[in-house]
């Protein structure tokens, strides 16, 4: 095991020796001389340009407006959060937006770039073309500030469709709730959502009818509860949803499938629903 | 249908209180969810911009999208028939002439590409609204969301109803 573990080490540093040229082997202190005098070639500067939806709510009066911020792409990383956050940074303190884990797991980030909803933290700054890049909130959002939409009506249409597992019957072994492979699978593809919001702000219906449609990521939502074999308030569920609005707005646009930036399907779960309503199983 | 939709949606807006009432529950929503103190969110979400929605997003995903076309082609042909209906009514009490037998005498005197035109602004929204209802019976299924065959099949649906439109306008 030692040894195991002194050949691990010495292939790590070897590692490093390699990534940094000009670092000596045992010299931790080395940003040595010789790195100093060499002098990289600057490499010409690759300018793009962002467009950025601003609107700020101390000066409500005023009409939102884009406003344009030029960035070295050779100093920035590779994904629209990178330049949002060194826009931030280097350029203008007052751009607002959300973002927390900079790699598709909280949702925060989700915005409208280039006319597509996604998040801006796995989504990269286009290279094949010069044209400016478009930033604007989630569409037909009211606007907090900025890049802020305000979601409070579509957590509150998810807390709506009682977003947990509903049961009478205790557990059989008194611990927990158990449920058969095959059973655990349809949950696949459902669970993964992070409520991002890209999905329902990309749908017309659901721009139009937000008041009491529920919308593509709700409706994923309810079909994770729907399809979970341990819930036992299915019909419940069900006849919440039966009327003309909550679900049946859905006309199968499907921009929210094309939306989704963690490749889920919420408009196959939504036609799943429709399926399941229409047969009644 | 669509008529039929406006009134059902007349009738529920009617019903419901007020639209100038209708803001004021999710702002009080708003205010009593809000982590901030200092703003009363109440009093600015009136005043809070709606942000941009068909301007900004993708136009194939909007304007171009088979569902837009999908109303458009069947208000064309819903509009055509209604507006024929109505006129055959009325045709008499003005002393017009537009039976059967003298509209087809009286288009079949138009030049070729006009007849031609005609047609094929009546074939299209047919075909599509005909192929885009089997697409719809397909979805209905639960079968063919993949994303790139929601693609494919857009592409697919575009080819054949212009097809369609054309076989329509020109072979029947």
């Amino acid at each position: 095991m030692a040894s195991l573990r002194s050949s691990c080490l010495l292939g790590a540093s070897s590692v490093r020796t390699a990534l940094r040229p000009g670092a000596r082997i045992g010299a931790a202190f080395t940003r040595s001389m010789a790195s100093v005098s060499e002098v990289p070639a600057q490499p010409e500067a690759k300018l793009r340009s962002f467009q950025i939806y601003r609107w700020n709510p101390d000066t409500p009066s005023e009409k939102p407006r884009l406003q344009t911020y030029t960035l070295d792409l050779n100093k920035t990383g590779p994904m629209i959060l990178d330049a949002l956050i060194r826009i931030k940074n280097e350029l203008d303190p007052t751009v607002t937006f959300r973002r927390s884990c900079r790699e598709g797991i909280c949702g925060s980030c989700a915005m409208n770039i280039n006319g597509q909803n996604t998040l801006a933290c796995l989504c990269k700054i286009p290279l094949d073309t010069a044209a400016d890049v478009k930033i604007y909130p989630l569409p037909h959002t009211y606007v907090v500030k900025d890049l802020v939409p305000d979601l409070t009506h579509f957590y509150k249409q998810y807390k709506s469709i009682k977003p947990y597992l509903q049961r009478d019957t205790p557990a059989e072994d008194g611990k927990e709730y158990r449920q058969s492979k095959a059973d655990r699978k349809k949950l696949d593809g459902l669970y993964e959502c992070i409520l991002c919001a890209c999905c329902s702000t990309s749908c017309p219906s659901y721009w139009w009818n937000s008041e009491e449609y529920l919308g593509p990521a709700i409706l994923l939502q309810s079909y994770r509860w729907l399809a979970d074999s341990r819930d036992e308030r299915t019909a419940e569920r069900k006849t919440n949803l039966e009327n003309s609005m909550s679900l049946y707005r859905c006309h199968t646009i499907l921009n929210c499938t094309k939306a989704c930036p963690k490749g889920l399907n919420p408009g196959l779960a939504v036609a799943e629903i429709k399926k399941t309503m229409a047969l009644g199983n | 249908m669509i008529a039929q939709r406006v009134g059902v949606a007349a009738l529920r807006r009617g019903a419901a209180q007020p639209f100038f009432a209708q803001t004021l529950p999710r702002a009080a929503l708003a205010a009593s969810m809000s982590t901030t103190p200092t703003r009363s969110w109440s009093t600015s979400a009136c005043r809070r911009p709606i942000s941009p929605h068909l301007g900004i997003y993708k136009m194939e995903q909007t304007w171009f999208g088979a569902s837009a076309w999908t109303r458009i082609t069947g208000c064309v042909l819903s509009g055509t028939m209604y507006t024929y209906m109505a006129a055959y009514v009325v045709a008499p009490l003005v002393g017009l002439h537009i039976e059967s037998a003298s509209v087809a005498a009286a288009f079949g005197s138009l030049p070729f590409a006009i007849k031609g035109g005609l047609k094929f602004a009546l074939g299209f929204p047919f075909a599509f609204h005909f192929f885009v209802g089997l697409k719809h019976l397909v979805y209905d299924m639960g079968k063919g969301f993949a994303k790139d065959t929601i693609i494919k099949s857009e592409k697919i649906l575009w080819g054949v109803s212009i097809v369609g439109g054309l076989v329509l306008a020109f072979f029947v």
